[in-house]
């Protein structure tokens, strides 16, 4: 990933985010389910109910809603909820906070454990329990996020009760945040009992978001050691009576760790998507969750901000890794 | 001379066997539990101890024959309508194997097609399709599902529409990839100084040797399907009540998840097994059919 390569796909930006609103847009004007009809109290007259259309401009044809809902767009304008009767803007900037700190907390947490595993199964390259790790690493990256948090659901908050498993923080908690970055605020401020509650309700589902991504993290990190392990520089340290664990973090780690956020980087953009139903089944108020009303709701301004706000997320994810991964390789960064 | 253009690579048993051995422990788990949930989606009418949807209310929320308050003749429970467990997650199987087989089908030949065509011709027929998938791999694929699914409503036909709507860029990447690797090597080049046409070269030429790696995308394509059921099912888009589907009866068991557990339970373990026996397929297929992507 070249610098000109990078500039490139700055360009092709704005063509994919157009590329998606217009499939969104096109999708929902064909779903069966009338939005108004939804929201209209029993007993509303006909005129009460085309006013309405129009008043969320669903009376124009196809083309021209778009065209109305794109010019607002640029202007920072993505409509008003059907549903929940604000602006689309207001509602996704206020619980995207939420997502983002729990994707974040997923994320640390699978980098983490990912590396553990990675050395882990590097060290015991060759023998017995070498065979155990990959066998457990295909295992996590098979079964999906979702899938995880029903089995945490099950495990931790019906049989063995430990943690909360709905919600972000607990209802009675008597506080008052000024910002949506809950976490990162209590933190700020030192209130730490406001914070513990909140990590006890973000374990679980970071938990499941991270299992997998964990896994593939561990995969192609112990891939690439392995790989870069054999090679001579790491043969002529072991030569000179390097011991291997200093080997394996000093000089094979920094040449492992490229391809690692190469290929794992982009991945990200599952746990993301992924925040979608482990917020849902974790009844986090996130804008995962958000999404799934939406669409039950037939709430079309808010499937398309929401939409597109994902799109934007992942766009800028996937620039981000390229990005990392030029500075992180001197061959790329003077190429 | 000629010969050498048409004659692919043929088949003897002892390449079966040395391919069986190449696939290790990880084809055989992988044939073992697909085989088994096949086994049973075929048999399930006649496995199946009572009839899926016979209610019987005086027995709702059994717990499995082991447990306390079991009974024998409903070995793993009953649901909250008093339905046969059991025999509902066999057949859940019977539509999970179905829907798979029909999507991951789809997903493959349009996935197939589109990626051969762009990684052939190149140029502008490239850029778009490229494109095409540029613009998918924006789109968060849950959400993706979820919304297609409420387009075409409830049913098997949305689960499978939402399912190769959403991945037939899967085949499409690695296809148009493996397709402009395979152009570049000498065999694909002395096809073409034989004067074959393109799509001689793609389909006598190129489409074999792009066997191995699509049978393993369609294994586990069919492991992503039956997931993609599970995640319909939670968003209530899935098929209609009376159809045993493992997502059906994981979204009915978390209602009861504190009365009930083991309802949510069993199909969870039915629906991880069979992603687990599926990617294991794939894995163990692609060592087993193509010894130099072998690990």
């Amino acid at each position: 990933m070249r610098w000109g390569e990078i500039i490139r796909r700055l360009v092709l930006i704005p063509p994919t985010l157009f590329g998606v609103c217009i499939i969104v847009f096109v999708l929902l004007r064909v779903v069966p389910g009338d939005p108004i009809a939804m929201m209209i109290p029993p007993g509303a007259s006909a005129a009460d109910i085309d006013r309405l259309r129009a008043f969320y401009g669903l009376d124009q044809s196809i083309p021209q809603q778009f065209i109305t809902w794109f010019g607002q767009a640029l202007s920072g304008n993505f409509g008003r909820s059907i549903s929940l009767h604000q602006s689309v803007f207001e509602l996704v900037l206020a619980r995207l906070p939420a997502t983002l700190e729990l994707s974040a907390m997923a994320t640390l947490i699978a980098v983490g454990l990912g590396t553990v595993v990675a050395f882990t199964g590097v060290y015991v390259r060759g023998r017995g329990a070498e065979w155990a790790i990959d066998g457990g690493i295909g295992v996590f990256l098979a079964i999906p996020d979702f899938l995880w948090a029903l089995i945490l659901l099950l495990l931790f908050g019906v049989l063995i009760p430990l943690l909360p498993i709905t919600g972000r923080i607990d209802p009675q908690l008597d506080v008052t945040f000024h910002t949506n970055f809950y976490l990162i605020e209590s933190l700020l401020t030192g209130r730490l009992d406001v914070a513990s509650a909140l990590l006890q309700h973000m374990i679980l589902p970071a938990v499941a978001l991270a299992l997998p991504f964990a896994a593939l993290v561990a995969r192609i990190l112990k891939a690439s050691l392995s790989e870069a392990e054999d090679q001579d520089y790491a043969q002529i340290a072991r030569a000179r009576g390097f011991s291997r664990p200093a080997i394996l973090l000093r000089e094979v780690f920094p040449n492992a760790l490229i391809p690692t956020v190469a290929l794992g980087g982009v991945q990200i953009t599952l746990l993301l998507g992924g925040t979608v139903l482990v917020e849902r089944i974790f009844s986090y108020e996130g804008i995962g969750n958000m999404a799934i009303d939406a669409v039950i709701n037939r709430d079309f301004p808010l499937i398309q901000g929401l939409i597109l706000t994902f799109a934007i997320l992942f766009i800028a994810l996937n620039l981000a890794v390229d990005l990392l991964v030029t500075l992180l390789d001197p061959r790329l960064r003077h190429g | 001379m000629v010969d050498l253009a048409v004659s692919g690579p043929i088949a003897r048993p002892s390449q079966w066997r040395a391919g069986f051995a190449r696939g290790g422990p990880r084809l055989w788990i992988g044939v073992g539990l697909v085989g088994f949930f096949v086994l049973i989606a075929l048999l399930a009418p006649l496995l199946a101890p009572h009839d899926p949807i016979e209610q019987d209310l005086l027995s709702a929320q059994l717990p499995p024959a082991w447990m306390q308050g079991g009974e024998v003749t409903f070995p793993l429970g009953t649901d909250s309508l008093g339905r046969c467990v059991l025999s509902r997650l066999m057949y859940a199987a019977r539509t999970a194997i179905a829907v798979a087989l029909i999507a991951a089908s789809l997903a493959a030949i349009i996935g197939i097609a589109f990626g051969l065509i762009a990684g052939m011709f190149g140029g502008w027929i490239d850029q778009v399709v490229s494109r095409l998938i540029d613009v998918w791999m924006a789109f968060p694929p849950v959400l993706l599902s979820i919304v297609l699914a409420a387009v075409i409503g409830a049913g098997l036909t949305s689960v499978i529409a939402a399912i190769v709507v959403v991945d037939w860029t899967r085949f499409a990447r690695v296809v148009r990839a493996e397709t402009m690797v395979q152009l570049q090597r000498d065999y694909a080049s002395a096809a073409r100084a034989l004067g074959l046409s393109r799509g001689q070269i793609l389909r006598l030429e190129i489409l074999p040797n792009l066997v191995p790696l699509i049978v393993t995308l369609f294994a586990v394509e069919m492991g992503i399907a039956i997931l993609v059921e599970v995640i319909l099912s939670f968003v209530g888009i899935s098929v209609a009540g009376d159809v045993a589907t493992w997502g059906g009866m994981i979204v009915e068991g978390r209602q009861v998840i504190y009365q009930a557990p083991w309802i949510m339970a069993f199909p969870i373990g039915c629906v991880i097994l069979s992603v687990i026996g599926f990617n294991l397929l794939g894995d163990g297929l692609r060592a087993a059919l193509d010894p130099v992507q072998r690990r």
